[in-house]
């Protein structure tokens, strides 16, 4: 254990508290009627894109799903654009056009998010490909769930990636449900890690909800990305608190058994981190510090977001094209 | 005076994008062949390096959708697809992911991506080796869609798709590869969305796509041995197309003839017909017509092929008729 170490879960903590408070706050606001576009919410699953991210520099790029407030937020996301995207804002990261399922904050790499199941493997893959042809060291990305193993490109791109030895991370969020299904409905065999073998590169299952492992997985596979040895897979294992979309439980509709979650919930992974924290020397009141600090700034956020205008009606078709110069 | 094939203005194209730009790279199956894609990419591989020119798996959904990400992330890359029909296996990359890149994310990072494909036709290939499929992708917003009939076009649209910023579906057909004509040495760009008139006429106006616009002009040969003198655009650009360019010359013939290598029902010339009708009625002088193929898959046996396929004759006889007898019977029988 080094000071190093103690900071990189310091920061993770943070983020990790800060995705929490957030996804309270916006499932609070579904409830309430305020939010529109469908959010898909990240509850439980905080240490999957703490981890990863903490893994990463400023530059590596990160591309994500439906599920994604996580990952904007973990890369370093600016908070306010991304709840006044929410709230279908201006100042929203993609001002009105994006909403809850399409985030994109190119100053931290965060260079798309979108709902389409799997859509952007092969995106993440190109990113890596276009960083290897220049000579950069930048690693790329990819975070899916367990429902996007089932689509044929998830498997094109693994080989392809692996192949070319493209500098990508191939992140599965195996929260045991895609949408409304259990896994062992979806798979024949729980084995999503090991399809990196067949594809040809390293893959490896971690408890999703411990930050500290995914962190370290992480940081092999970025290494050898990084190194030019191609591509690895993180089964991530975790669970998803809330339904798969807006705000409900997903318990009253017969979709999901009560007795599941409850299992899961002891599992919490920032209580988990805390402790360790404590444990290794961080003071109590420290920690309390900061999650004061975080409430107040994602109440910050949604106060920019509630007091921010909306798109003018007279800028539906602006974006459709980009406007270009010459050779640019 | 300096002639080139169309199959040798898109290699040219590639190769000085390729030299004068390092974020130009090609990728798709049969780059590395000999037969593929014609003579259109021919040593470029030897030239530039595997790694720029990419003769890949055979994945078009992962190929395209690593070509946009590249793209994203600053690169200009070309996607090759040497039919058409294998690339519906990309749809969700070119029409969900490139299409609407822009427009989710406020402008703020495009997919500047060229996707070639290419139209191969004839030779008893049938239903799944011969499609135009360009009408689908002139359907979505975001999605540029040219489809040059020239060499000078072949190659100067290619470097203005790479160029735009925007995803841009670039159709060449086989059967317009040995086609030579001059083309200028530099590297020069045709404007997209600019229609070219190839002969100036009086009586009426023909629209021609593509191999229906080099047909168009052969047709208009006839057609004026004949007393008729035919105006022949070539669209070049079917997304965004010339519609004042068009509308124009409607305005003076007062006829109007649509011809493309698509199908009939939802097609390009549909498209074209309805603009002319919105904005031209009160000028046109007859009912405007198409000549397309029939809403039937392409067929194999010779004999099927030979009514399937139309050429120069149909076109000027649809137009002979419009101007002669203010009707065409031709597109009454294709329906």
């Amino acid at each position: 254990m080094n000071e190093v170490m103690l900071e990189v879960a310091r920061s993770m903590y943070e983020n990790m508290v800060r995705i929490r408070i957030t996804e309270e706050r916006v499932a609070a606001a579904v409830e309430a009627g305020e939010i529109g576009t469908p959010c898909h919410l990240y509850i439980g699953q905080e240490a999957v894109a703490a981890g990863v991210c903490a893994a990463l520099s400023r530059d590596d790029y990160v591309w994500g799903g439906h599920r994604s407030h996580g990952h904007f937020i973990a890369k370093g996301g600016d908070l306010r654009s991304m709840v006044a995207e929410i709230f279908g804002r201006q100042t929203g990261c993609c001002q009105g056009r994006g909403g809850s399922m399409h985030l994109f904050a190119s100053e931290v790499g965060v260079l798309g998010t979108v709902p389409l199941v799997a859509a952007t493997i092969p995106l993440a893959a190109g990113a890596a490909m276009a960083a290897k042809l220049r000579g950069e060291s930048r690693v790329s990305v990819s975070f899916f769930g367990d429902g996007a193993v089932e689509e044929g490109q998830t498997h094109e791109t693994m080989n392809l990636a692996a192949l070319y030895k493209l500098p990508v991370l191939f992140v599965c969020e195996n929260n045991l449900y895609a949408s409304h299904m259990g896994l062992l409905e979806r798979r024949a065999n729980d084995n999503i890690h090991q399809i990196a073998s067949i594809h040809g590169m390293p893959g490896v299952s971690i408890d999703g909800n411990d930050a500290l492992a995914v962190y370290e997985a992480a940081m092999v596979a970025a290494d050898r990305a990084r190194c030019g040895d191609g591509p690895s897979l993180l089964e991530c294992r975790t669970f998803r608190w809330r339904g798969h979309v807006g705000a409900s439980w997903d318990i009253d509709v017969g979709v999901r058994r009560k007795n599941e979650l409850d299992e899961w919930l002891p599992r919490d992974p920032i209580p988990r981190l805390r402790a360790w924290l404590i444990r290794k020397g961080c003071s109590l009141q420290a920690l309390e510090l900061m999650d004061e600090r975080i409430e107040d700034e994602v109440a910050d956020a949604f106060e920019f977001a509630r007091t921010s205008p909306f798109p003018d009606s007279a800028e539906l078709s602006k974006h459709v094209f980009r406007e270009t110069q010459g050779t640019d | 005076m300096r002639m080139l094939s169309y199959a040798d203005a898109i290699r040219e194209a590639h190769a000085q994008l390729l030299a004068s730009d390092a974020r130009v790279f090609v990728v798709g199956q049969g780059l590395w062949s000999p037969w593929y894609v014609g003579s259109s990419m021919r040593d470029l591989d030897t030239e530039f390096g595997r790694h720029r020119i990419i003769d890949s798996p055979v994945s078009e959904s992962a190929i395209t959708g690593t070509a946009i990400g590249a793209a994203i992330a600053g690169m200009r890359p070309i996607v090759v697809h040497p039919r058409m029909d294998f690339m519906l296996l990309a749809t969700d990359a070119v029409v969900n992911q490139a299409a609407n890149w822009s427009y989710m994310f406020a402008g703020q990072a495009g997919a500047p991506v060229v996707i070639r494909a290419i139209v191969n036709r004839g030779g008893e290939q049938g239903a799944q080796h011969s499609q135009a499929l360009h009408a689908i992708f002139a359907h979505i917003p975001g999605l540029k869609v040219v489809m040059p009939a020239t060499p000078y076009d072949a190659k100067g649209l290619l470097i203005s798709a790479v160029y735009d910023g925007n995803p841009v579906v670039y159709i060449d057909d086989r059967w317009l590869y040995d086609q030579t004509a001059d083309v200028p040495e530099e590297q020069y760009q045709v404007p997209i969305g600019k229609g070219a008139v190839r002969t100036h006429g009086e009586d009426i106006t023909i629209v021609g796509i593509s191999y229906a616009a080099a047909k168009a002009v052969e047709a208009a040969v006839t057609l004026h041995e004949k007393g008729i003198d035919a105006e022949v655009i070539d669209l070049r650009s079917i997304k965004p197309w010339d519609s004042e360019l068009v509308i124009s010359s409607i305005k003076r013939t007062g006829r109007l003839l649509v011809t493309d290598i698509g199908w009939r029902s939802g097609g390009i010339a549909a498209e074209i017909i309805a603009t002319a009708a919105e904005s031209a009625l009160d000028a046109m002088i007859a009912p405007p017509a198409r000549v397309t193929l029939p809403d039937v898959p392409a067929p194999t046996s010779k004999s099927l092929e030979t009514s399937y396929y139309f050429g120069a004759d149909e076109i000027a006889a649809a137009a002979e008729q419009l101007v002669v007898h203010g009707r065409t019977h031709l597109s009454e029988v294709a329906q």
